[in-house]
């Protein structure tokens, strides 16, 4: 180490770590020359307690991973088992399903536009984000009594009729957000202050991106127009009409743009979804007593951080063998090196907050 | 494959409840009968005659793109099978970095979505790891896998897909299982001192390293 190297330490205890995340900075005055995450604070052991707990049993437990988009993982696992029992979901409960994971989508976005904006020094956007966060925790509580880890789903479909005033609830958030969306963004896309905390910052080049495994907006952000809603539709994705918003530069602002052009993208789903929703039963043919025949399965979703990957080995039992998790959040922080490095101190916060990491999800 | 369990099934034509269950799906809206009849009813309880002779869901897999990998990499492809329509080879330990470089600049594999390990104690090699590659020029994934025994290294795939390297560590940290090559192998989830691998099946849930708790953590019971 030279005599103009300082090591520093942030956190885990800080505001804008987003949780327990401590990363290990090595600067030359106020320049990052490199650095190293230290996670596993919040290491819960979720794949052995998998391997203790029936199918079902666990279901509940993939909330606590991504606590903020507890519906989407939560779509991916109940997913990864129909597809390991060779069975499906009914149409009715696959648009149910999607119209909630959209819903997820949107709340999982405002949080982060909100404490992104926050940790950069713009404290209004947090509040209008968290109005209208709150009203899609409502439309959660009102579905299934929960709102944040909510266990929406079942193996095999849904344990919930969607309450009586559902779609309107849902139609009515839609139609409330297109201007809210427009609130958002004459506070901040055009913001001088923003532009210059955000252009330029935190670049990731695509050929970079793929190396390091990264997906979602961040993946999308570097120009790579990838989506597994198109590229391996799941739910009733394969029913809607929607855009996947790509950036050009790679850097933190163009991940703010594709993340709000990603909310009014699931704006419209939500929008054609509620417009035809299926009837008929909402649960698939599963018993009580889940004894997938053996054998294994690997099953991803477009969660809203990228990629939520569960890869399930059954021996035949009514617990799995094995369940092994990729979280998005904790394949995208590995790229936070390649990204910070020869910036300055301020703008580590910012790119911590646009790779938007979720710590429960990083260490599970 | 869904034809293939419906065909062998009514000639076995089990007990009673099969026949009642298949009617089902016709007169009730509801799922709830279904559900009732569940309980007592064998392994895979799906309503229309349930496959009892074993569903044929693993197949050898022998496509082009196999054909081509044998060519090239003839006795250490080991086995090519699909699983749920899904592709799995099982190939060499020996040979995986060069066969994880060939797959990333000849197949197109570019993306390395996950790494992982199953520990099976009771095969002579104990540990599968696995790895699920993407490819995003055919849209296809690929699962590749090794066997190694106890403490048999595996060679490292980092230096062709960097984002192995956070998920080889934890593959280290929670099977002790070692990779030969990786630039800074040590525990990531767990705290560097700790001793034992959790996810190794033999290892209990309810195990802990209790020095370890002890001595940091203040907790006299070491749980």
């Amino acid at each position: 180490m030279g005599a103009d190297e300082l090591v520093i330490n942030m956190g885990p205890q800080h505001p804008s770590t987003h949780g327990v995340l401590r990363v290990k900075l090595k600067l030359d005055g106020e320049r990052v020359i490199g650095s190293e995450c230290i996670i596993g604070y919040l290491h819960r052991g979720v794949e052995k307690i998998a391997e203790n707990r029936t199918y079902q049993q666990f279901a509940p437990y993939v909330d606590r991973m991504d606590y903020v988009a507890a519906v989407s993982s939560g779509l991916g696992y109940c997913e990864a088992v129909e597809k390991l029992l060779v069975v499906e979901a009914p149409p009715r409960a696959r648009v149910i399903r999607t119209i909630l994971t959209e819903l997820q989508r949107i709340a999982s976005h405002l949080l982060w536009l909100g404490t992104h904006a926050l940790d950069i020094g713009a404290l209004t956007p947090l509040f209008y984000c968290f109005r209208e966060r709150e009203e899609i925790l409502k439309i959660f509580e009102k579905y299934c009594g929960a709102r944040l880890t909510t266990h929406a789903f079942r193996i095999g479909g849904l344990q919930y009729e969607a309450y009586d005033t559902f779609e309107k609830d849902v139609e009515r958030f839609c139609k409330d957000f297109e201007s809210r969306i427009a609130e958002y963004e004459a506070l901040l896309t055009e913001n001088r202050i923003w532009v210059g905390r955000t252009k330029g910052v935190g670049i990731l080049t695509a050929p970079d991106a793929i190396a390091f495994g990264v997906t979602g907006p961040v993946l999308r952000a570097s120009g790579v127009k990838w989506d597994i809603r198109k590229a391996a539709p799941y739910a009733a994705y394969d029913q809607y009409k929607f855009e996947i918003p790509v950036g050009t530069t790679g850097d933190t602002y163009d991940r703010y743009l594709v993340r709000m052009e990603e909310m009014r993208q699931s704006r419209l789903i939500c929008l054609q979804a509620i417009e035809n929703i299926p009837g008929g039963p909402i649960m698939g043919k599963v018993g009580k007593v889940l004894k997938p025949p053996p054998g294994e399965v690997y099953h991803a979703i477009e969660a809203p951080k990228g990629e939520i990957g569960y890869y399930i080995v059954s021996d035949g039992t009514v617990m799995p063998y094995r369940v092994h998790i990729r979280p998005p959040s904790f394949i995208n922080l590995q790229a936070f090196d390649r990204m910070v490095r020869g910036h300055l101190v301020a703008d580590v916060v910012a790119i911590i907050g646009t790779i938007d990491i979720v710590l429960g999800e990083v260490d599970r | 494959m869904a034809d293939e369990p419906k065909e062998p099934k009514p000639p076995q034509g089990p007990t009673g409840e099969k026949p009642a269950s298949s009617t089902l799906p016709v007169s009730t809206p509801s799922g709830k009968p279904a559900d009732a009849s569940a309980p007592a009813a064998p392994p895979k309880p799906a309503a229309p005659a349930p496959p009892k002779p074993p569903v044929v869901l693993q197949t050898p897999l022998d496509n082009e793109f196999v054909t081509r990998f044998r060519t090239k990499f003839g006795a250490a492809l080991l086995e090519a099978m699909e699983d749920r329509k899904q592709a799995i080879l099982t190939v060499d330990r020996a040979r995986l970095a060069e066969i994880a470089l060939h797959l990333r600049d000849e197949e197109k594999f570019d993306m390395l979505s996950d790494l992982t390990a199953v520990d099976w104690p009771k095969r002579e090699k104990r540990f599968d790891v696995v790895l699920n590659l993407y490819s995003f020029a055919k849209n296809e994934r690929l699962r590749l896998k090794v066997h190694a025994a106890d403490a048999e290294q595996v060679p490292s795939v980092v230096g062709v897909w960097p984002t192995a390297n956070w998920q080889e560590r934890e593959v280290f940290d929670m099977f002790g299982i070692t990779f030969s090559g990786h630039p800074d192998l040590k525990r990531i989830l767990l705290p560097d001192e700790w001793q034992g691998y959790p996810l190794r099946k033999d290892y209990d849930i309810l195990q802990q390293d209790t020095a370890w708790v002890r001595e940091n953590l203040g907790i006299e019971s070491g749980q």
